[in-house]
């Protein structure tokens, strides 16, 4: 006989049984012989799906619309088969990044942003909350059947708080879920115990639905076909009129095995079938199980069909023993939920109802211990953490912050557990267990778009995460939320049946007059597709931030960015050493904090003692460090604090790469840079090019007068006898030759000097007239040579100028041997024109040769520099002339330049300033 | 190919074929009032194309192990 004691004793023995196996494994992990490390293992972890909701609500659901709890385990199926390609993405992101939650995965992607964090989490609290309470209903109706065993009657009303076993299981799943899922600071550590217990329950629960399955199909009934034929009867028992005479009548298969009417439309069979589909990835406790315990990414290998295997399993028995439910209690009296377990307490099987109980039991501990856990890292990283560091008193404080961490951890464990207990005190007598469930499923639906998005398109920015976020929770909150406050009598009925104010388009279950579906379908239709649209919309509108950019591509192509040296191509930024310790210290606590450096410095060779500065590397390990304990919004916030800069340079915005708009900025800058190389390296080359040219021309043109000299030399050495006239002819060449051999050296000398600022200047203030006579007189026997006039008019009145007198002449001299030298002999014409202000003085040095091409005018000057002469192909002197001058003239802080017509000639002018002026500007 | 692509592919290949199969209209070509070996044939049909879509899935995750030194002797 099934007393309250062997109850109580098989309830608290079970989770006796719990707690060594989690310690067990446990255990083993830090022996370092894992137990979890299989694909079996993950699978049946991932099984924790199945809440007390499978395992008593399927029934009743079955009960109520038939087939219609089906899409609920057929979307995980066909996920699970997309999974490998969403959830091997997810996977890999997290372990790179430290991902712990998925508050904190979606928190990351979108620039680490801290509102985000937050809101994920409440929304994830409001969702699953409910969902906790629905389990401890089950866990406490389980024993409120059983314990009145072989009576079938329940009521919530008898139990006082501290009288209900449900409330003792749930304090100690607090227990439990503190010791093994708080072990560890680092949240991404992974919990081998806890998962070893989930792996257990998951087939605890399997055996349990099993064997009732069986029982029932096999031992109360004699198989399928029976039950089928039996049902079949008594509904043609209840309904004989109108119904065609056969093995099973119509209203059996109207309601319990085919998909029709309202509630049960092929369009909320596929709405169901899509939000399972997210539900699978998207609750926090799969996320959990699937992305933060997984071992080994090849788990998923085996996973993807093993799990949805799984489900096939435990579903396969629901719908015979919701069949025989109805056959055994067929006035409707036991509620359908609880078939499961009151099908064999009727039939007085009390071994069998007791391992069906500690089932449910399992099926609805698993859930909630996975899912607080899941929900206290949450909560700590992303809702506390970010408060708190925000808070001024911890600056410069060297607490213990790993305790601290811990201390909030197991807190939000506390609070989650009670304010689910509570939620099932005061609300949950309202709602079949499924109600509840799928509105959790509608909520957690909210996440894809952003999370998806995230993985999937760059594009996705913070703000149309927020708002698509936003949207849909509100949405979500008026379709499904608000009128279950209906039911529960805090909100008056007027709400649903006529919408607010009475206005009929605002009807919360039929919104803008969408009434063809269920409320679930309605609300998930709604509230999706407003979610989708701001996401995608303010996405598209909104300007990303850089590191938006950076979380975007390191999300997206987390494939092609994979290792651990991934990061800090995107984030510059250095920090004091000892500082960036300190912080780690402060979070992980000293070992931890040496063991993880030393394990870097292993890594990248390096050796503490010669470091005092942190790299970008070093920084960007540390803040994944932190983010596994604090997760990576806060980790973002803490590293901050010590790092010194932090930019995006060219190359790592290049790294990012495409579309964005700053990386074509950048490119653009980094192309001019590009090209102002170029061109300087051109050039330079230029500048050899005519160095050589320059070198080639001199040593012509040092040759010509040498070979004159020499060839004049020769004839006079072998022809002694030579006549007087011819001899002195002869060696006046000679001389002639040697004069222009020793200016030209001169001139290289002095072009020498200049370049190398060895020039020797005599300042002294001198007459503007006297040098240019000096220079002309000069320069008399050049001209005169071509037959050219030179012109000058010096009755002006010109002030004196300081300078060097010897240079100036030098000067003028070349600017009119230059003129000489394009000019036609015979018919050349030099005119000298000097005038003069009370700052400068200017002379123009005019003449009528062939003049300078207009792209040539501008060169002249510049070193090295000759202009050709189209028909020889070969320059004009040496270039050298021009040059000096122009140095020269720069030396006395005047300009020089040319004008010119081709064919016409050209006019060389200087100016000086006076020497007043020069005094006044010094 | 790769050996790793290509089971994405199958995979993904299951996955259509299931939305398919789990689906108005196909549904609809069984939602009757039928029973095939005594069991109603939506419920039949549901559970017979779920456990052929997990063997498929078996299977095709399964070749790859299979076959990892040689892989592209294997077609899909």
């Amino acid at each position: 006989m099934l007393t309250t004691g062997i109850i109580l004793f098989a309830s608290f023995g079970y989770m006796g049984l719990l707690f060594a196996i989690a310690h067990y494994g446990d255990k083993r992990a830090d022996a370092g012989r894992s137990i979890i490390s299989n694909p079996y293992i993950y699978a049946l972890s991932l099984a924790v799906y199945c809440t007390a909701w499978t395992f008593y609500g399927s029934v009743g659901l079955a009960v109520r619309s038939g087939l219609g709890f089906l899409p609920i385990y057929i979307g995980p199926t066909l996920m699970a088969l997309l999974g490998w390609w969403i959830w091997q993405k997810i996977i890999r992101i997290s372990k790179v990044h430290r991902i712990t939650s998925i508050a904190d995965f979606i928190a990351s992607r979108y620039g680490k942003s801290t509102t985000l964090g937050g809101i994920v989490t409440i929304i994830a609290v409001m969702g699953i909350i409910p969902y906790i309470a629905l389990q401890l209903k089950a866990i406490s109706t389980g024993f409120l059947l059983i314990n009145h065993y072989p009576d079938i009657s329940v009521s919530y009303s008898e139990l006082p708080v501290m009288g209900d076993p449900a409330f003792y299981i749930a304090m100690l799943l607090a227990i439990f879920s503190i010791l093994f899922g708080t072990r560890h600071l680092d949240a991404t550590e992974r919990h081998e115990g806890l998962v070893a217990a989930i792996a257990f329950e998951s087939i605890v629960k399997l055996a349990a639905t099993l064997t009732v399955g069986i029982f029932v199909t096999y031992a109360i009934h004699n198989g399928f076909s029976d039950l089928f034929q039996k049902a079949g009867e008594l509904a043609e028992l209840k309904n004989p009129i109108g119904r065609e005479s056969g093995d099973v009548s119509s209203l059996i298969f109207d309601r319990y095995l085919m998909i029709k009417g309202q509630g049960n439309s092929y369009m909320d069979w596929s709405i169901y079938v899509f939000i399972s589909m997210l539900a699978i990835i998207f609750l926090p406790r799969q996320f959990q199980v699937a992305v933060v315990e997984n071992v080994n990414e090849e788990h998923l290998n085996k996973a993807i069909w093993l799990f949805p295997l799984y489900l096939l399993a435990i579903n396969i028995f629901v719908v015979p023993v919701a069949l025989s439910g109805i056959l055994r209690f067929p006035d409707g009296s036991v509620d359908a939920d609880t078939f499961v377990l009151t099908l064999p307490m009727a039939e007085h099987q009390q071994f069998i109802a007791l391992f069906v109980y500690l089932g449910g039991m399992s099926a609805a501990t698993g859930m909630v211990i996975v899912e607080t856990i899941a929900l206290s890292t949450m909560i700590c990283n992303d809702l506390v953490m970010p408060v708190l560091l925000r808070l001024p008193i911890e600056t410069g404080g060297h607490q213990d912050y790993g305790r601290l961490l811990l201390t909030i951890r197991r807190g939000s464990i506390v609070l989650v557990l009670l304010l689910g207990y509570a939620y099932f005190r005061t609300i949950v007598e309202f709602y079949t267990l499924v109600s509840l469930g799928l509105m959790s499923f509608a909520l957690v639906a909210q996440f894809a778009p952003a999370m998806l998005g995230g993985i999937y398109w760059k594009g996705g920015t913070r703000t149309g995460a927020i708002c698509g976020l936003l949207a849909g929770f509100a949405v979500w909150t008026y379709t499904l939320l608000l009128p279950s406050l209906v039911q529960a009598g805090i909100i008056p009925q007027d709400f649903v049946a006529r919408g607010p104010f009475g206005i009929a388009l605002l009807k919360p279950y039929a919104l803008f007059g969408l009434g063809d579906l269920n409320r679930i379908s309605h609300s998930v239709f709604w509230s999706m597709l407003i979610n989708i649209s701001a996401y995608v919309g303010v996405s598209v509108f909104s300007r990303p931030r850089a590191i938006d950019h950076t979380q975007a591509a390191l999300f997206v192509d987390v494939f092609r960015y994979s290792g651990e040296a991934g990061e800090s191509h995107f984030w510059r930024g250095t920090a004091n050493l000892p500082d960036l310790k300190s912080l780690l210290i402060r979070f992980l606590g000293k070992r931890r904090t040496d063991a993880a450096l030393a394990e870097y410095a292993d890594k990248h060779k390096l050796s503490w003692s010669y470091l005092a500065t942190a790299d970008a590397d070093l920084v960007s390990y540390a803040e994944r460090l932190l983010a596994g304990a604090i997760g990576s919004a806060s980790a973002r916030v803490m590293v901050a604090s010590v790092v010194k800069e932090e930019s995006l340079g060219i190359e790592e915005v290049l790294n990012i790469l495409d579309e964005t708009q700053q990386v074509i900025a950048y490119s653009r800058e980094l192309e001019k840079a590009t090209a102002e190389l170029q061109e300087a390296n051109r050039r330079l080359q230029d500048l050899d090019r005519l160095k050589d040219e320059f070198i080639s021309t001199v040593t012509h043109e040092l040759r010509t007068p040498l070979t004159s000299v020499r060839s004049l030399a020769e004839i006079l050495h072998s022809n002694p006898d030579i006549d007087a006239d011819q001899h002195k002819s002869f060696s006046g060449i000679i001389i002639k030759e040697s004069e222009r051999l020793t200016r030209l050296i001169n001139q290289v000398l002095d072009y020498e000097k200049i370049e190398s600022a060895q020039m020797d200047w005599v300042i002294t203030s001198t007459d503007i007239k006297e040098i240019i006579q000096d220079a002309v007189a000069s320069t008399r026997q050049l001209v005169e040579d071509k037959n050219i006039t030179i012109d000058y008019d010096l009755n002006v009145q010109a002030p004196p100028i300081s300078g060097d007198r010897d240079r100036l002449v030098q000067v003028i001299v070349n600017l009119i041997s230059n003129a000489v030298k394009f000019c036609d002999a015979g018919r050349g014409k030099i005119t000298i024109r000097l005038t003069s202000t009370d700052k400068q003085v200017r002379v123009d040095v005019q003449d009528n040769g062939i003049g300078i091409k207009a792209e040539d005018q501008s060169k002249i000057f510049e070193k090295f520099q000759q202009v050709k002469d189209p028909t020889r192909g070969r320059p004009y002197g040496t270039g050298i002339g021009l040059t000096i001058s122009k140095r020269i003239i720069d030396f006395h802080h005047g300009n020089i330049w040319v004008e010119s017509t081709p064919g016409k000639g050209s006019t060389f002018s200087f100016s000086l300033p006076t020497a007043l002026e020069a005094a006044l500007s010094r | 190919m790769t050996p790793k692509a290509r089971k994405n592919k199958r995979l993904v290949g299951l996955f259509l074929l299931g939305c398919i199969l789990f689906n108005y209209p196909l549904l609809s070509l069984f939602n009757l009032e039928a029973m095939i070996l005594g069991i109603p044939l939506l419920f039949f049909y549901i559970f017979t194309a779920w456990a052929i879509l997990i063997l498929l899935a078996a299977i095709a995750t399964r070749m790859r192990w299979r076959s990892p030194s040689k892989p592209d002797n294997k077609t899909g």
